[in-house]
């Protein structure tokens, strides 16, 4: 079939030359391919930082390369959560911060003069490059298949699972901490197959890394101990696997802690405390080992039972007891969520506040993954008929994964690098025998025939697919998949995942596009027309934003650490104007910024987020703000006429509405969003003034007035200016007086 | 599995435990007394144990086991420390603490990874019954990795390790 020429290349000991540099460019290309499927939003729009954690750790990457790394360590950041502030550098995961600061400072020194934003914006392109290299190597452990290693990455390198977090512009954690775990993987496996120290020191290295970058370390800090646990328990106990765990373990442990923010939990939180148990059951099954070396089987089992049963004893009481005593933490809330999905809304709404600690709709997976999703299974089925010890590792990881991916939309991420690999397991293996254009050698189908007499069980018959037809439907039907997967992905990527959400862009009614771009516009004017230290209220989903761009103190952001003070702002914004004024002014809010829809449908608003901001404020002050009184008598959430009181004289209503029917004929306003016709009448407010309305409407800004100089309140000084009537009964009771100090 | 016999057997002998000196003399010869009965008490298991131990281990081996019961001692001091006296400077008993287990583990390795074939020759009293089976894999095992390598991964360990625990002291 081949001509003469390709096969001097293509064998002998040239050809492994050949097929190793044609392995190189197939990677770099697949590399390449990941990062410019990750380019859409840069080029479609400009080089920009997306959504909302992006901003701050740019804001903190920022910081570390003007005032140097020790005082980022030691950063006490005053403009936000205002009053409090946040001791901003013992409460991050620098990890993406450090490495993006090291890259720049790396190109400085080739004098390469490169703008700091621009590698943030293409950190996350750049290391899924890596990560398809991870890819490549991890999975290369799992199979002999020369393929296996390659589609894995290829599978990596697009699927839109992976995407989702690593566009450019998406400068957040996962941007690094993904390909950290599959490379930690990769060392992992390498490790227990090698049974050598530096492995399991490399594997801690990373670990580490790993745990300065993203707070999913966690999965990482389970599996493995989890990976040995099986492993021990199927009696697979050999000197490699006591060498790379315990080498793991101690080193990662102590790396681990020297993140200030994790600093004692790896020994406090229960989290951590089966990667304890489990380096304490190897140390023991290790000595068990030993002594059986020196002893014959009956005395042995004798000194087992009694040594298994005494440990057993005493690390449970041990367990129970520091529980107790509270010396172990008990489970993080996250945690707990997810084994109870219910458990977040009930206990901790700032949680389940957060639409990506949604469980998973059903079609995500497939949306996500595409073919890849029906070929895991497969995968995994294969991985159990080799079952070695890196493959129990596959088969854990994939069912492990699996249910966390179900329970929160945002551990998908965790599931697609071993969707990749089990499913690049199982396409290689179709393609290996699909493939390959040989018919059986006459010598082994005689042979398979002449030794009919012997046993039937011992029979060796030929076994395999020779016909062509077979095999090129299955080939072509592969192939139409793949070229399927590619599509998908690309559709994907440029449809749903590659808009930054700060800059918003729709389809006007001739097709073109229509950008609109009101939240730099507010954030702009804030940066232009404010005092340098306005402090400025909002939700919290826009903290780092308003920190990031308008570069103004707020009082709560995204990092969502202080539980109390984000219910005093939902407090501020549930409530009537006359309690929450003093609010306001016992938190020097200068201005106060609303998200609002209402004009271009934009759903995304504050005035839909607003139940969380009523039960979360509702969850410290039960008996002032009640979720009840926001809804109807018949149970809906309403903003229209038939609006209950307090959901009318709240400060967000108010502020949504304010001046809205004006831009309509009268009677005739409308709320695009929620779809429903508005009250005649716009909402009064009194303690605040409009400061400022986007093109769109989306963000409108509000200065809070200041005590009137005449010493009226605020409804009285509103009413007096509008030419009504004082009553008498206030002149005669004398001014209010607004307690704020 | 050459016949190896102390000229008289220790198998009942409860004495206090040999100190590790005619072991370390006579490396070679072995005390595999198999004649232990089925119902021997716990203690005279044990006694059987160090026997057992301190006649078949190899020099090197021993100098590394020396040096895990020494960390074992100041592991165990210092949690003792913490204990009593309270954790105060809970950075530095940490770091103190881990730095003995993480060197107690290493070293564990080192000890694996270089006596499985250093005393592969067939001193090693284990090769009997189904235990043959679990020798033999190890020793399998640990032909990957040379001592030299073991080694070097050793102090790659430490290294690691103990700039860990400088790093954590404060």
């Amino acid at each position: 079939m081949a001509p003469s020429s390709l096969d001097v290349v293509l064998k002998g000991s040239s050809g492994r030359n050949t097929r190793g540099l044609l392995r190189v460019i197939i990677l770099c290309t697949i590399a390449a391919a990941a990062v410019s499927s990750r380019l859409f939003s840069v080029i479609r729009f400009e080089s920009i930082i997306h959504e909302f954690d992006p901003w701050f750790n740019f804001r903190a990457t920022k910081y570390l390369i003007e005032n140097g790394f020790y005082s980022f360590w030691d950063w006490f950041d005053d403009r936000t959560w205002h009053p409090l502030g946040r001791v901003t550098g013992g409460t991050l995961y620098p990890g993406l911060m450090v490495t993006s600061g090291v890259i720049y400072h790396i190109l400085r020194l080739l004098t390469i003069p490169v703008d700091i934003r621009n590698i943030c914006v293409m950190l996350a392109p750049g290391f899924s490059g890596l990560t398809a290299l991870a890819m490549y190597l991890l999975t290369s452990e799992m199979s002999d298949s020369p393929s296996a290693g390659l589609l894995a990455a290829a599978f990596m390198g697009i699927t839109p699972g992976y995407i989702s977090r690593s566009v450019a512009g998406s400068y957040d954690n996962e941007a690094i901490a993904i390909f950290l775990l599959v490379f930690t993987f990769y060392l992992w496996i390498k490790a227990v197959k090698n049974g050598s120290i530096m492995w399991g020191a490399l594997t801690a290295l990373f670990y580490g890394y790993m745990v300065s970058a993203w707070g999913g370390y966690v999965f990482i800090t389970n599996l493995i101990p989890l990976h040995v646990f099986v492993l021990l328990c199927m009696g697979r106990y050999s000197t490699r696997v006591y060498i790379s765990y315990t080498t793991w373990y101690a080193l990662g442990t102590l790396g681990s802690m020297q993140i200030p923010f994790v600093g004692f939990l790896p020994i406090r939180n229960s989290d951590h405390m089966s990667a304890l148990g489990v380096f304490g059951l190897i140390q023991l099954v290790a000595f068990a080992e030993f002594i059986r070396g020196y002893l014959p089987g009956k005395q042995f089992q004798k000194l087992l039972t009694s040594m298994v049963l005494l440990t057993f004893g005493l690390g449970f009481g041990g367990l129970v007891l520091l529980s107790i005593s509270g010396v172990i933490a008990p489970w993080s809330g996250r945690f707990y969520s997810l084994w109870d999905t219910g458990y977040a809304k009930i206990h901790i709404p700032i949680i389940a506040s957060v639409s990506e600690h949604q469980p998973t709709a059903w079609p995500a997976f497939f949306f996500d993954l595409n073919f890849l999703i029906w070929l895991f299974p497969a995968g995994v089925f294969m991985c159990f008929q080799k079952l070695k010890d890196e493959h129990v590792f596959v088969v854990i990881y994939s069912v492990l994964a699996s249910y966390f991916a179900g329970v929160m939309v945002r551990l998908m991420l965790t599931l697609t690098p071993i969707v990749c690999v089990a499913a690049a397991l199982a396409l290689s293996c179709i393609l290996d025998n699909f493939l390959v254009a040989s018919t059986p050698s006459t010598e082994t189908k005689a042979k398979a025939t002449t030794d009919d007499k012997s046993l039937r069980s011992t029979r060796n018959p030929v076994v395999g697919i020779y016909s062509w037809f077979s095999k090129s439907v299955v080939v072509a039907s592969v192939t139409l998949y793949l070229l399927l997967f590619v599509a998908h992905c690309t559709w994907v990527t440029s449809n749903a995942y590659s808009s930054p959400s700060v800059v918003l862009a729709s389809k006007l009614p001739d097709g073109s596009q229509f950008i609109i771009d009101d939240y730099r516009e507010a954030y702009y004017w804030l940066r232009q027309n404010t005092p340098d230290n306005a402090k400025i209220m909002s939700w919290w989903d826009y903290g780092y934003q308003i920190g990031g761009m308008a570069d103004r103190p707020t009082l709560v952001d995204n990092n969502t650490w202080n539980n109390t003070h984000i219910a005093t702002v939902g407090k501020a914004m549930s409530s009537r104007e006359e309690v929450s004024y003093p609010i306001l002014r016992q938190h020097d809010v200068d201005y106060v910024l609303v998200v609002f829809g209402g004009l271009l449908g934009y759903s995304g608003d504050d005035l839909n987020k607003f139940l969380w901001m009523v039960r979360i404020a509702e969850g410290i002050w039960p008996d002032e703000v009640k979720e009840r009184d926001y809804f109807t008598a018949r149970g809906e959430y309403r903003v229209d006429e038939e609006a209950t009181p307090a959901m009318k004289n709240s400060l967000m209503y108010k502020m949504s509405y304010h001046n809205f029917q004006s831009l309509f004929p009268a009677g005739q306003a409308m709320d695009r969003v929620r779809n429903t016709k508005l009250p005649k009448e716009s909402p009064q407010l009194n303690t605040l003034e409009e400061a400022f309305t986007s093109e769109n409407w989306i963000v409108r800004l509000y200065k809070v007035k200041d005590l009137d100089n005449l010493g009226r309140d605020h409804s009285n000084a509103v009413a007096f200016d509008k030419g009504l009537k004082r009553k008498r009964a206030t002149k005669h009771k004398g001014p209010r007086v607004l307690r704020t100090e | 599995m050459a016949p190896k016999r102390h000229a008289a057997s220790t198998t009942s002998a409860a004495s206090s435990t040999p100190t590790p000196t005619p072991a370390l003399t006579t490396p070679k010869l072995s005390s595999g007394p198999t004649t232990l009965k089925t119902n021997a008490s716990a203690a005279e298991i044990a006694t059987h144990v160090w026997q057992q131990y301190a006649s078949t281990t190899p020099q090197r081996t021993l100098l590394l086991d020396a040096f895990m019961a020494f960390l074992v001692l100041v592991g165990g001091l210092q949690f003792v420390y913490c204990v009593v006296a309270g954790n105060y400077p809970f950075n530095a008993f940490l770091s103190g603490f881990s730095a003995a287990v993480g060197q107690f583990v290493l070293t564990a390795s080192l000890r694996m990874q270089t006596s499985d074939s250093g005393t592969g020759s067939g001193s090693k009293p284990s090769s009997k019954g189904k235990n043959a089976r679990f020798v033999d894999e190890s020793e399998e095992q640990g032909t990957g990795i040379s001592h030299e390598r073991a080694f070097a991964d050793y102090i790659f360990g430490s290294l690691i390790l103990h700039f860990f625990c400088v790093n954590f002291i404060n």
